[in-house]
């Protein structure tokens, strides 16, 4: 790793204001990737403020009958919430989809939106990747391409968000509450969250220098059977080549959204519309416009008959 | 249940017996010291951080580069072994420890993120004479073949039962409002962040069952 210092904050005005003081600071929750990063050199903060004191812990409710996770909330503390178990299933079956039982106990809630893409370039510090080193080109372009993006994806990048917990946010409306030096407060729909790659594919969410998660909020429950169905290449402990997450109701309606095939959980309104007259239909406004590689085109028939299969699970 | 024979001569021990008699192996010094937590001279020297934690039972205070990572910590400073470096990266399992009761990849964190915290390693589960049911249990069961992984395995395995005992659900459970079974399949996919390149799965599964049924 490259030599970094390190300082505890003690409070978001503290942790907010030591970032914005030094540039080339980030913060460090659980660390279970950043940290991994760092030691391959993708990543070289010349600061860490370490936020773990920040009592941003707690899954409290709001007054408009949704829940507000604080961005340190652990991934297994979240997937277990009897709140949440209950009443957006679809995010505790996302999260417990997602990495090993150590992972989850460190990654947060907050970390786990940021956490950066699994493509083998990004990860190999010998290849071009413009992701990592903005302008040296895309390896993945022509590349062994068979778990990257097709939706969503650029000339530049066709990585993918890797996050099993951030699609079933997606799906259920979830928005993201962040802090800014000047003590500034906003709120952003977790549609609007990550960032497309277009010609700057290391820009990846519109969080801006300094500005820190500080919850995440869901809105009321809104029933209907909830789904997550992640399709990898080993039963457990691996990414998803595919996922859907999905809400539907007794009549047919509902909601969809997938993962592994985008560089942001991919939900298209068209598709939610659709959604009563099958998986094929839903399908088709989900992955209009795809542009897949030779090795990833799989994933289109793919992602219909992931629909299909949710969409035939028996619902209450 | 017979108590399993207790091993004296760790094969650290067996290693260093070796080298001072002689014996023509090549083993570097310290192999992974200086990539890893000591700087090199090359390298600008780092403001040490003074920690203290809890780690199995005794309080133990450090003055670390902030690099340091957790395993580092416990392997390169504290002189506990048992806890083994794989990967290095979160993706083997060879470095799980239980911190304050939950357990975690060691490498993935570093040790200055955990002032005043309790850590248990395999060393602090039970020693020779007194072993940990679980570790027993490996022993009993052959849960292992060449055995590096086995620490990680046992501090997960023990943190597994205390998972679900305190009803933690797994991508396992069927009903996320029902309380999770000491099935094998949720056993096998709560220990699926512990890699075993020997593939002794199986014995594994039977050991951590015994003792979940015996708990």
């Amino acid at each position: 790793m490259k030599l970094f210092s390190y300082q505890r904050a003690s409070s978001v005005v503290e942790a907010t204001a030591l970032a914005a003081q030094r540039p080339g600071t980030r913060f460090i929750a659980g660390g279970t990737n950043l940290l991994d990063l760092m030691k391959l050199q993708i990543e070289t903060p010349a600061h860490l403020v370490d936020v773990n004191g920040l009592a941003l812990d707690k899954i409290e409710p709001t007054p408009e009958g949704g829940l507000r996770i604080g961005a340190l909330v652990r991934n297994t503390d979240l997937a277990a919430d009897l709140r949440v178990r209950k009443g957006y299933a679809v995010l505790s079956r996302a999260l417990l989809a997602g990495a090993s039982g150590q992972l989850r106990n460190r990654a947060t809630t907050a970390g786990n939106l940021l956490q950066r893409t699994r493509c083998p370039y990004f990860y190999d510090t010998n290849q071009p990747c413009n992701k990592r080193t903005p302008g040296s080109g895309c390896s993945a372009i022509g590349g062994a391409s068979r778990s990257l993006g097709l939706l969503g994806v650029s000339d530049a990048c066709i990585a993918t968000h890797p996050s099993d917990m951030a699609v079933a946010m997606r799906v259920l409306d979830a928005a993201v509450e962040t802090a800014r030096p000047d003590g500034r407060t906003r709120t952003i729909l977790i549609a609007d969250f990550h960032r497309l790659p277009g010609a700057t594919p290391h820009v990846e969410t519109v969080l801006e220098p300094a500005e820190l998660i500080t919850a995440v909020t869901l809105p009321r429950p809104v029933g209907g059977t909830q789904v997550y169905h992640k399709v990898r290449d080993r039963a457990s402990y691996a990414f998803a080549l595919l996922s859907v997450a999905a809400i539907v109701h007794a009549d047919g309606t509902g909601r969809v959204a997938l993962g592994g095939v985008a560089p942001r959980p991919w939900r298209v309104e068209a598709a939610d519309a659709a959604l009563p007259r099958g998986a094929r239909a839903a399908a088709e406004h989900l992955l209009a416009g795809a542009k897949p590689t030779e090795e990833n085109a799989f994933k289109l028939p793919l992602a219909t008959r992931a629909i299909a299969a949710v969409l035939a699970q028996p619902r209450g | 249940m017979a108590e399993p024979r207790d091993v004296i001569i760790n094969r650290r021990d067996l290693f260093l017996i070796g080298a001072g008699a002689g014996v023509s192996t090549q083993i570097p010094a310290q192999p992974s010291a200086a990539a890893s937590s000591a700087p090199a001279s090359a390298m600008q020297p780092a403001a040490l951080h003074r920690v203290q934690m809890n780690v199995n039972g005794e309080l133990r205070k450090l003055q670390l580069d902030p690099r340091t990572t957790l395993l580092d910590m416990l392997r390169e400073h504290l002189a506990l072994n048992g806890t083994k470096k794989g990967c290095d990266h979160g993706q083997c399992g060879a470095c799980t420890v239980i911190v304050d009761g939950r357990r975690v990849n060691s490498c993935l964190t570093l040790a200055v993120m955990h002032e005043g915290a309790g850590v248990t390693t395999v060393e602090g589960l039970g020693r020779p004479g007194h072993l940990h049911p679980m570790q027993a249990a490996f022993v009993k069961h052959d849960g292992y073949q060449c055995g590096y992984c086995t620490p990680g395995q046992i501090c997960s395995a023990v943190a597994v039962l205390d998972e679900i005992k305190r009803g933690v659900p797994s991508h396992a459970t069927a009903d996320l409002a029902s309380v999770p079974l000491l099935s094998a399949q949720e056993l096998r996919e709560r220990m699926s962040g512990n890699i075993c390149r020997c593939g002794a799965y199986a014995n594994i599964l039977e050991a951590i069952t015994e003792v979940g049924e015996g708990a």
